[in-house]
């Protein structure tokens, strides 16, 4: 009841200005080719033509196969290519495998890997199972890329699971904890992104260590974005509003968000066809 | 290709976000210079020829003047609502009763964002609460005792249940369209007829209520609203037509009310002050309990009878509470009540601040520690920043007596048992908070609350189904829910 | 010159639309083409009745009750409508009976729920429960307060219904569709299928699915259709065609009993 805001005029300029500088502009299909990132690529470097104050995304987000395509398209220009590792979106493959992946994104030259966490292994009670893949994942990274750890809270039922895995993602070695790959029917919710928000906040407290928040799925709209720039603020103070320690995967959101924007600067509501779809 | 420095901004960190102002548009209620007294379905010059002001605690601005009713002006409302009762609302069928509430409901629903505004205006309560809360419970509260009207039998099998005839309520100024509804929505239902007085600084959105009367054509008297201080609720209750009075406010007025009823035969229920205990275990999940006891303390900036003003915690979690709950204390705003980012709202009146300001000396003298956020208030207006002490000792002042502000006394316990002495260590028995996730615990501890609500693991929730009313000293009879009828029913048996 | 009438065509009511009967068969009633609904119908009302009642049952009780409130809202504007296909007095006590029974909504559970003293320390408390998915067959007359008086108080306790409308006055059941689905009542809590009562009955009495039976309507064929609803022990209920009372409401309900330990 008291964690509710309305954030008008300037300071929703801001927040819709930094819900782009922390966007990671997200490709996760089957059917993605060449052609697909490097449009993608385009849109995350300059998102409007139109608009020279507009800034670039944080990062591309792509699958293992598109990560060559993605660094070449965005080398120079200071947008990161995070690939997403460990048999995303399940998990559900041998660990060699999955460590083998991580490797190979790496050397690829993936500035940051988004690796998803063994579900099937934390809701059986295997939590050091969870831990040890975690910790040989980012032995992999440490150096050479920063290690997103997917939770995929829609799948641990509860936020006493959520805030577990989160301690768990962080002891591990996470660089950022992140919410969920997107894939399944619940994603990204205010509430769950809270419980995480708090144990970071925590972990920070206690020992000092910064570990940076990503939120993924289901953010389709620039006023949902707001509302999680606002709880970060209010939870974790001004200090984790950058790209360095906040992201947001998302896809169509930045076409909402360039609307919004144009909104604000115009006074009209928009029109999407006036806004490109790469 | 496009250059690096065009596009790629590095992150500046920020500092400081401060959030633009969001106010709610004022215009969407009309406010007239002057009201008259509501009697026999009409406003109407008060006898009494006098009137006063009432102001906007967040500015320190007239709003209106209303009337100061009289003896002769109450006793005008009596006669009405009498008439009214005996020739009309007795005999119509309870089902067409039933559609008269339910009209309300609905038009209460329509024009909840005007009464909203009103509301957060002339009391200083946040618009969010008065927007989110205040009005859909109202609203509520009227569909729900709608159903009732015409199915009493069934609430009160082989009991012959009928109206009493006239009720008197006064209501106080902490929520007070939401008073309204609790007093009006059941008396109706139940085929008596009221005369009500809103507290003397809220009068505002009751005089607005009877536009609604008038909307869905309320029988003339069925329901009549006098405004006016203490003197013309001393009138209503010493009245012998009235049969049957109900009173919500503070302890000390309950009291002079009872004894004045003394003798009399007439029907009473009484909800008055709470020094509720809020009691979190170390098994709680403590940034939900950190949530919990925010919004049990500072919601309505503390101007609520059951507010959790007494905080309890287990011994083991006091620093890791205590430190999240300055922290959160830290992102309240405190503000204009009409700015939708608001959390706490204006103090309701000069009196209630001074009475604020008063106590809380008082526990600083008396050596407990103060902690207040940095806060910047506004310069006019009626504001105090909320609050907490720590080292409170139970014989303090500020663990005793009621503040009805946004001021919290933090104690400490060690076992269950003692956190249970301690609560129930008082006069009142309002209600209670209990924190863990052991769910035995939960029951145990209601079972040997001695309150007449307790929450766990949440606060400050309400429903037109939950029966709310006090046990000792903060008053009898229930309202809300089966039970919320009885006091405004005659039986047989 | 005088002007032609646009006339409506009658349909079945399922899942919130109007389609027509997948047998693309009618039947002349009250001088309409009424829709002739068949078994499979039936069959796919069942289904949508099923997975609407989760979500009427989900809903609070409240928003319930306004939701039933709002169909008498719709009835009273569409007074005239009604009142040709039945009478302006039926119509007015149908009305009257929607209001009724919408006011159940939140007091069902204070009513016929309870807190039970158990002799131990546990606390023990009893809860009503909608039954499932409810078949009614209405009442050939009144058609429309037999309807409603049916309808009402199965559905204001959680239940999504399959109704088997009056076969010699059908229009009546249509009419009111057209209300409930500008009432906000969601797609598939209640299902109105025109047709033969002798095709359909069967099948909606031995539908594995269907919980309680409501033989409100039926005549000579009750004994069979109970027997037929024997094979997952169906609660069979011959409900009254123009009563309003709690006790038309609580057949339809199932009480649960929950205990838990109580100590510190």
């Amino acid at each position: 009841m008291l964690a509710t805001r309305s954030i008008k005029k300037a300071s929703k300029v801001f927040a819709l200005d930094l819900a782009i500088r922390c966007m990671d502009l997200t490709t996760l299909e089957g059917a993605d080719t060449p052609g697909k990132v490097a449009a993608l690529s385009s849109k995350a470097i300059r998102p409007d033509p139109t608009d020279d104050s507009i800034p670039s995304v944080a990062a591309v987000c792509v699958y293992p196969n598109l990560v060559p395509t993605a660094l070449e398209r965005t080398r120079g220009t200071g947008v990161k290519v995070a690939s997403v590792a460990t048999a995303f979106p399940s998990g559900q493959a041998p660990l060699d495998v999955k460590l083998q992946e991580v490797r190979d994104v790496v050397a690829m030259g993936a500035h940051e890997v988004d690796m998803v966490i063994d579900r099937g292994a934390f809701l059986s009670g295997n939590y050091a199972k969870v831990y040890d893949e975690i910790v040989r994942v980012k032995e992999l990274c440490a150096g050479k890329a920063h290690l997103k750890v997917i939770l995929e809270t829609g799948e641990l039922g509860n936020y006493d699971n959520v805030r577990r895995a989160s301690l768990l993602a962080i002891a591990g070695g996470a660089d950022f904890i992140k919410t969920s790959t997107g894939k399944v029917t619940r994603n990204s919710e205010l509430p769950v992104a809270l419980c995480m928000l708090e144990v970071i906040r925590d972990v920070h407290e206690e020992t000092g260590r910064v570990v940076g928040m990503k939120i993924a799925g289901g953010i389709r709209q620039s006023k949902q974005a707001v509302q999680y720039l606002v709880q970060v603020y209010e939870t974790l103070g001004p200090a984790w509003l950058t790209p360095d320690r906040y992201r947001i995967g998302a896809s169509s959101l930045l076409n909402d968000v360039l609307m919004q924007l144009r909104k604000e600067k115009t006074g009209r509501y928009q029109n999407p066809d006036y806004f490109t779809v790469d | 290709m496009v250059p690096a420095e065009k596009h790629g901004r590095t992150a500046a960190v920020v500092s400081k976000w401060d959030y633009a102002p969001a106010p709610e548009a004022k215009d969407i209620v009309k406010i007239q210079d002057r009201y008259g007294l509501f009697i026999g379905g009409k406003f109407v010059e008060p006898l009494s020829k006098q009137h006063y002001t009432t102001i906007d605690p967040a500015h320190e601005e007239p709003l209106a003047e209303v009337a100061q009713a009289g003896k002769a002006d109450v006793a005008k409302a009596v006669r009405a609502a009498r008439e009214a009762y005996a020739t009309t609302w007795s005999k119509l069928r309870p089902s067409e009763r039933a559609k008269y509430l339910y009209r309300i409901a609905r038009i209460l629903q329509e024009r909840a964002r005007e009464f909203a505004v009103l509301e957060s205006r002339n009391g200083g309560k946040p618009i969010r609460e008065s927007r989110d809360v205040d009005l859909p419970l109202a609203a509520a509260h009227f569909f729900y005792y709608a159903g009732w009207a015409d199915k009493l039998e069934y609430a009160f099998p082989n009991r012959k249940p009928r109206p009493i005839g006239v009720a008197g309520q006064i209501i106080p100024w902490n929520f007070p369209m939401l008073m309204l509804a609790w007093k009006i929505a059941p008396a109706l239902a139940a085929g008596n007829t009221v005369v009500l007085k809103p507290a003397e600084t809220t009068p505002l959105t009751a005089l607005l209520f009877c536009d609604v009367l008038r909307q869905a054509e309320l029988p003339p008297g069925v329901v009549n609203i006098v405004t006016g201080d203490g003197r013309t609720g001393a009138e209503i209750v010493a009245h012998p037509d009235v049969n049957k009075i109900a009173f919500t406010g503070s302890t000390e007025v309950g009291k002079a009310i009872q004894r004045a009823l003394a003798g009399t035969g007439k029907r009473l229920t009484l909800e008055l002050g709470g020094k509720a205990a809020n009691v979190v275990f170390d098994d709680a999940p403590l940034d939900q309990a950190v949530e919990g006891i925010v919004n049990g303390i500072y919601f309505n900036q503390g101007h609520v009878c059951c507010a959790g003003s007494r905080l309890f915690v287990q011994e083991s979690i006091y620093d890791a509470i205590i430190s999240k709950l300055k922290r959160r204390m830290s992102t309240l705003r405190v503000g204009d009540p009409l700015d939708k980012n608001t959390d706490v709202g204006a103090i309701n009146s000069k009196m209630q601040l001074d009475k604020i300001t008063s106590l809380v000396q008082s526990g600083i003298d008396e050596g407990a520690e103060i902690y207040q956020p940095p806060c910047k208030l506004p310069e006019r207006g009626y504001w105090f920043v909320p609050t907490v002490f720590t080292n409170v000792a139970q014989s303090y002042r500020i663990a005793q007596e009621e503040i009805f502000g946004p001021v919290l006394s933090v104690l400490t316990f060690r076992t269950p048992d003692e956190a249970v002495e301690k609560a129930n260590n008082t006069p009142y028995g309002l209600s209670a908070g209990v924190w863990t996730e052991k769910g035995s615990r939960i029951l145990a501890m209601a079972q040997r609350l001695k309150a007449g609500v307790v929450w766990a693991n949440t606060y400050n929730r309400f429903d037109p189904t939950s029966p709310f009313g006090g046990y000792k000293e903060s008053g009898f009879g229930r309202e809300g829910g089966l039970h919320g009828l009885e006091p405004y029913l005659a039986f047989d048996e | 010159m005088t002007r032609l009438a646009v006339r409506k065509t009658y349909k079945l009511y399922i899942g919130g639309a109007f389609p027509r009967s997948e047998s693309g068969r009618t039947l002349v009633v009250e001088g309409a083409n009424i829709a002739r609904a068949s078994r499979k119908d039936l069959r796919d009302a069942v289904r949508i009745a099923r997975q609407a009642g989760a979500g009427w049952w989900g809903m609070t009780a409240y928003n319930r009750g306004q939701v039933l409130y709002r169909i008498a809202e719709m009835m009273e504007d569409r007074h005239a409508a009604l009142s040709a296909a039945s009478s302006e007095a039926e119509v007015s006590r149908a009305i009257d009976r929607v209001v009724w029974y919408a006011g159940w909504a939140d007091k069902l559970a204070q009513t016929v729920g309870s807190s039970n003293p158990v002799a131990g320390p546990y606390f023990n408390f009893t809860v009503p429960e909608p039954t499932g998915v409810v078949g009614i067959i209405a009442p050939q007359k009144p058609a429309l307060l037999g309807l409603v008086s049916r309808v009402l108080p199965v559905i204001v306790g959680g239940n999504a219904v399959v109704v088997i409308a009056s076969e010699t006055h059908p229009l009546a059941a249509i009419e009111l569709a057209e209300c409930l689905a500008t009432a906000d009542v969601p797609g598939g809590v209640v299902n109105i299928l025109t047709g033969q009562r002798a095709e359909l009955a069967p099948v909606l009495a031995s539908h594995m699915d269907v919980a309680a039976l409501d033989l409100a309507g039926a005549d000579g064929d009750a004994a069979e259709l109970e027997r037929l609803g024997a094979e997952n022990v169906k609660r069979v209920v011959h409900g009254h065609p123009d009563r309003q009372s709690l006790y038309e409401i609580t057949p339809f309900l199932e009480l649960k009993t929950v205990w838990h330990p109580v100590g510190m």
